[in-house]
Parts: C-alpha cells; sequence; structure tokens
C-alpha cells in the first residue's frame, strides 16, 4: 500500500491515476487467527487496529458479512463529543475525542474531522439545570466546555429563532472543540491502517456460528467454512443479541431503528452542530451543503435500517420552529440504522460468560464519537484478558451488580 | 407502516395510535430473588431477528393493555391476542406456524 500524498497524485497522473493500489486488500481466511472480531464496522476495525498497533497482536481477522463501514458507522449523522456527566463515559469519549485530532496524519488519510463546535440547546427549565451540572463536572475532570446565553448562541447560530413559543431557548452547552468527521473515512482510515500491519479484513463473510469447548470458544463457523481461534471478540451493534445467542449467552440489549435524514444542498448556512434534544432533533451543515437531521428511534425492537414514518414529522415540526429557514427546504433522502439498546443506555465493553469471548456492543444512538477510544479499550481487554481502566466501568456485571451509569449516552435522542 | 389490531376493542389502527410496552410474558422477580433473576427480569431481553412476543397499548383508543405476535425484521404482524395471559395462546402459535412454518417457540 503507497502513501499517499501530493507528490503521488502527480507521479501517479503521468499513468492516468490507472496505477494506484487497492486501499486495503482483500484475503481469503487462513485457518487460525489469535483473535477473531465480528463486524467490521468503526468499533471492530479500531479494536484491529489498536490491537496491531498498541499491543502487537497482528494475527488478527475482522469477519463482515456486508461491506466494511455498511453498518451504524456509515449510516450516522458523525457528531463528535465529549461532554458527559458521568466520569466513566467522560474518559472514553474524551480519549476518543483527542485521538480523533490527530488520525488524519496517523492514517495518511483524511478523515475530514472538523472540530466546528456542538451546541446543546436548553429549552427547559430542567435541561439548563442538568447542563449546568454536566459542565460543572467537565470542569472538574479537565474537559473543555461551556454554558452560553441565548445572545451568545445567537451569535454562534444567526439562523436560529431563540424565542419559541413552544420551545424558547434559554441556554446551551457548547464544547467548541466537538464537531464531525466523515464516518465512511473512519471506517475505512482503520481498515488501511489494520490492513498495512497486517491484519486480514473479510468482508462478505458472515459469522454463523460460535463454536466452544468445555474450557471455551475455539472457533467460528462463517459462510467462507471454519475458522479456528482462542479469543472472539463480537462487535455488531444492532445484531449484538443475535450474536450472542450463537455464543450461547443473553444480553440486557434491544435493537431498534434510528433514523436520518438531509436537505437539498444549499450555500453555507451553519457552521457548527446544533443538538436540541427536547425536541428530540439535531442538525448540521454537510461540506456538500445538505443539511443533515437525525430524528427519533422507533419504539418497538425491530431490524428494517428504515424506521417509522411519523419520526420524520415529528423531528421536522419541532426543527422548525427553532429555524424557521428549513421550513422550505426539501427533503432529499432518509435512511435508518439499527441500533443496540442497553438497560441503562451505556455501552458494554467485557468479557462474557463464556470464556475468551469478549463483547462490545450497545452502543446505541451514541457511538460514532467514541470509535477511537472504544478501539482502545477493547484492545487492551482483548489483549490482556481482562479489562483496563477505560473498559472497567462498562462491564456486563453492572446489570447484575446494579452499578448503572446514569448517563443515557445512547438516548433515543440525539448524540 | 406497522398496523395493529387492539384485541380488547376490535379497532385497527396505525402504530401511532398505539404505545409499545416491551417485551411480552416476562417472569416477575422481586425481593428475595437471586441477583441473576432480578437482573434478568429488569434488564435481560429477547432480542430476535424474527418472531417476537410483545406487550403494545391502545393508547389513544380504548386505552387497554394487550400481547401481539410480530416479526422484528419485517414487520409483519402474526396477530394480537388479549392481555390476560402469561403465554402466548396455541391460537397465536398456530397463526405463526403458518406464516413461518421453520419457527420453533422457546422453552
Ligand atoms: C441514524 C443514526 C444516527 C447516528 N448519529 C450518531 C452521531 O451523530 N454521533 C454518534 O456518535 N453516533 C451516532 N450514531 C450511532 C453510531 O452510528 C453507532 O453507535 C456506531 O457507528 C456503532 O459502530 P459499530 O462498529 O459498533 O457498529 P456497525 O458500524 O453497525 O458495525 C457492525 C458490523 O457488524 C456486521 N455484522 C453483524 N452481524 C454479523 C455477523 N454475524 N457476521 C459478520 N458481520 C456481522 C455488520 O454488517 C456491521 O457492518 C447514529 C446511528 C444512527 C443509526
Ligand atoms: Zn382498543
Amino acid at each position: 500500500m503507497g502513501r499517499y500524498s501530493a507528490f503521488a497524485i502527480a507521479k501517479q497522473a503521468f499513468s492516468h491515476h490507472k496505477g494506484w493500489d487497492r486501499a486495503w486488500p482483500s484475503p481469503e481466511p487462513k485457518p487460525e487467527y489469535d483473535v477473531v472480531i465480528v463486524g467490521a464496522g468503526g468499533h471492530g476495525l479500531a479494536t484491529a487496529y489498536y490491537l496491531a498497533k498498541n499491543h502487537g497482536v497482528r494475527k488478527v481477522a475482522v469477519i463482515e458479512k456486508g461491506w466494511l463501514g455498511g453498518g451504524n458507522t456509515g449510516r450516522n449523522t458523525t457528531i463528535i463529543r465529549s461532554n458527559y456527566l458521568q466520569p466513566s463515559s467522560m474518559a472514553i469519549f474524551e480519549k476518543a475525542r483527542s485521538l480523533y485530532e490527530d488520525l488524519s496524519q496517523e492514517f495518511n488519510y483524511n478523515i475530514m474531522f472538523s472540530p466546528r463546535g456542538v451546541l446543546m440547546l436548553a429549552q427547559t427549565e430542567h435541561e439548563l439545570r442538568a447542563w449546568k451540572r454536566t459542565y460543572h463536572a467537565n470542569r472538574i475532570a479537565g474537559i473543555e466546555s461551556e454554558m452560553v446565553t441565548p445572545r451568545q448562541i445567537k451569535e454562534i447560530v444567526p439562523i436560529i429563532n431563540l424565542s419559541g413559543p413552544r420551545y424558547p431557548v434559554l441556554g446551551g452547552l457548547w464544547q467548541p472543540r466537538g464537531g464531525t468527521a466523515r464516518h465512511d473515512a473512519v471506517a475505512w482510515g482503520y481498515a488501511r491502517g489494520a490492513a498495512e500491519m497486517g491484519v486480514d479484513i473479510i468482508q462478505q463473510c458472515e459469522v454463523t456460528g460460535v463454536d466452544r469447548d468445555a474450557e471455551g470458544v475455539t472457533g467460528v463457523q462463517t459462510t467462507k467454512g471454519a475458522i479456528r481461534t482462542k479469543k472472539l471478540c463480537i462487535v455488531v451493534a444492532g445484531n449484538s443479541g443475535v450474536m450472542a445467542e450463537r455464543a450461547g449467552f443473553r444480553l440486557p440489549v434491544e435493537s431498534v431503528a434510528l433514523q436520518a435524514l438531509v436537505s437539498e444542498p444549499i450555500k453555507p448556512a451553519m457552521d457548527c452542530v446544533v443538538m436540541a434534544n427536547t425536541v428530540h432533533g439535531y442538525m448540521s451543515q454537510s461540506d456538500k451543503g445538505e443539511m443533515v437531521i437525525g430524528g427519533g428511534a422507533d419504539g418497538f425492537n425491530n431490524y428494517t435500517q428504515r424506521g417509522s414514518f411519523h419520526h420524520i414529522e415529528e423531528t421536522l415540526r419541532a426543527l422548525v420552529e427553532t429555524f424557521p429557514m428549513i421550513s422550505r427546504l426539501k427533503m432529499l433522502r432518509q435512511w435508518g440504522g439499527v441500533v443496540d439498546m442497553t438497560g441503562d443506555r451505556s455501552p458494554i465493553i467485557g468479557t462474557t460468560p463464556v470464556p475468551g469471548v469478549f463483547i462490545n456492543c450497545g452502543w446505541g444512538t451514541g457511538g460514532f464519537k467514541a470509535i477511537p477510544g472504544s478501539g482502545w479499550a477493547t484492545a487492551e481487554m482483548v489483549a490482556k484478558g481482562t479489562p483496563g481502566d477505560l473498559a472497567a466501568p462498562f462491564s456486563l456485571d453492572r446489570f447484575t451488580e446494579g452499578r448503572m451509569i446514569d448517563e443515557s449516552v445512547a438516548a433515543a435522542v440525539a448524540h | 407502516m406497522l398496523t395493529l389490531t387492539c384485541p380488547c376493542c376490535g379497532v385497527s389502527g396505525e402504530e401511532t395510535e398505539f404505545a409499545p410496552g416491551g417485551e411480552a410474558h416476562l417472569k416477575r422477580f422481586g425481593p428475595g430473588s437471586s441477583d441473576e433473576d432480578f437482573r434478568d427480569y429488569l434488564f435481560q431481553r429477547q432480542n430476535p431477528r424474527g418472531v417476537h412476543f410483545e406487550r403494545w397499548r391502545h393508547a389513544f383508543g380504548c386505552g387497554k393493555w394487550f400481547h401481539a405476535a410480530r416479526c422484528t425484521q419485517t414487520l409483519e404482524v402474526f396477530g394480537t391476542y388479549p392481555g390476560q395471559t402469561s403465554t402466548p395462546t396455541p391460537d397465536i402459535i398456530a397463526a405463526i406456524k403458518a406464516r413461518r412454518p421453520e419457527w420453533e417457540p422457546q422453552a
């Protein structure tokens, strides 16, 4: 795999750009690996990358039933922030946000990280108080985030309507170093980086069963044959329930569809991300000019990757009041992803009842921003066999011990 | 679009008329039970890609709770049945079998 640079572009121009290598190879599975990761979304690929980079574990396969980044990693609205309330969430999300800052250089691949600022509106008294509490927690943890007044908000987002009447803007929590990144490029960058260090990424291959003996996991069955391994890491988001059943355990997880939509492209109108949690809507503008809008999740289990139609209406109805100018915009397309919701709406990174099987799931509606930190923590756990400090609070035992993480990280709303 | 028929009042409506209530037929564990049973009751959930039993409420109709058997992949509704039962009824099992011959009820 050649390096990308201005010089490489000039050199390739002489051969009419026909000499570029594939961005990553497409190997056939080997009979055995030290670690098999199921799911080539951002979290699975980042786990493979940091296993190789931080821990020297390179006999790793990432197995993907579709194409890499085709799950929620390629379907989300790409909001990145770290101003959460609980210490365990702040630690892992801030680790991720700070890793995002240097990823393009590290990968030699532009992930288009854009720290344009994330503004979370307070549209009720209750929300205002909750954001103040979060702001103080952030200050104690050393995470940069500020409370802003309605006047400051109007300066940051001139197209906003502050006065309501139903949802007046009372203030906001502003993280200037939050922002967005190109979702596909994050998956592609991790894939390239991992493949360069020897990780096999096997696409179009579904894991259909888990082999085990009395000691624990011994391998997996796939649509491309059996693969032996002593360590299996399941990172399949919406399909976690299905994979856990194949491995022989149950999870406190339910899968629902979450939607997003984009408008026709318009001239630059908003240069930050705005989240309005009270009305279940959030918006940013893509580099192409489309307004990217996220909405609510379905209330019932489903695997449709589509979502119920009425959520679109609810989201837009509320956003039109806050951003009157979007009332004339045509919406271009809508899509959904199947998100994995846990009992306390925080993710799970941990060992499982089956020895040798690890799981990373439950990121629900808010895991894109966490990809680098989650991969970092999961790789550490898989390499050492037990979770390190970043991962430990997110173990599966917390549901037995009553040690919930009261965060609503993956609440069925904006994240 | 998901359309359900309320077995209490017989009205068929689009999903916005109903409120989803999660997995059906949970066995309740309370004080005195083991930590594992209590966890299972509170958090552990069936999450199948296929046939699923659920509770729903006819929120903007008669207001009553009832049960539904539904496919989580296609949104096909196999049928709805009364809330006053702690297992799926033989009729609903038969209705599912008619559409999904390979499906087996869980023990
Ligand atoms: C509409 C929408 C908007 C969102 N907005 C945001 C946001 O603004 N900010 C944010 O931080 N997060 C957001 N999220 C959440 C975020 O997208 C997810 O938390 C994150 O992408 C999950 O990544 P993952 O790697 O765990 O899962 P995925 O990217 O879904 O990857 C899992 C992979 O596993 C594969 N797989 C499944 N079963 C098998 C099998 N048996 N064998 C082989 N492969 C298998 C799948 O094909 C898939 O590619 C949003 C999600 C959605 C749907
Ligand atoms: Zn009714």
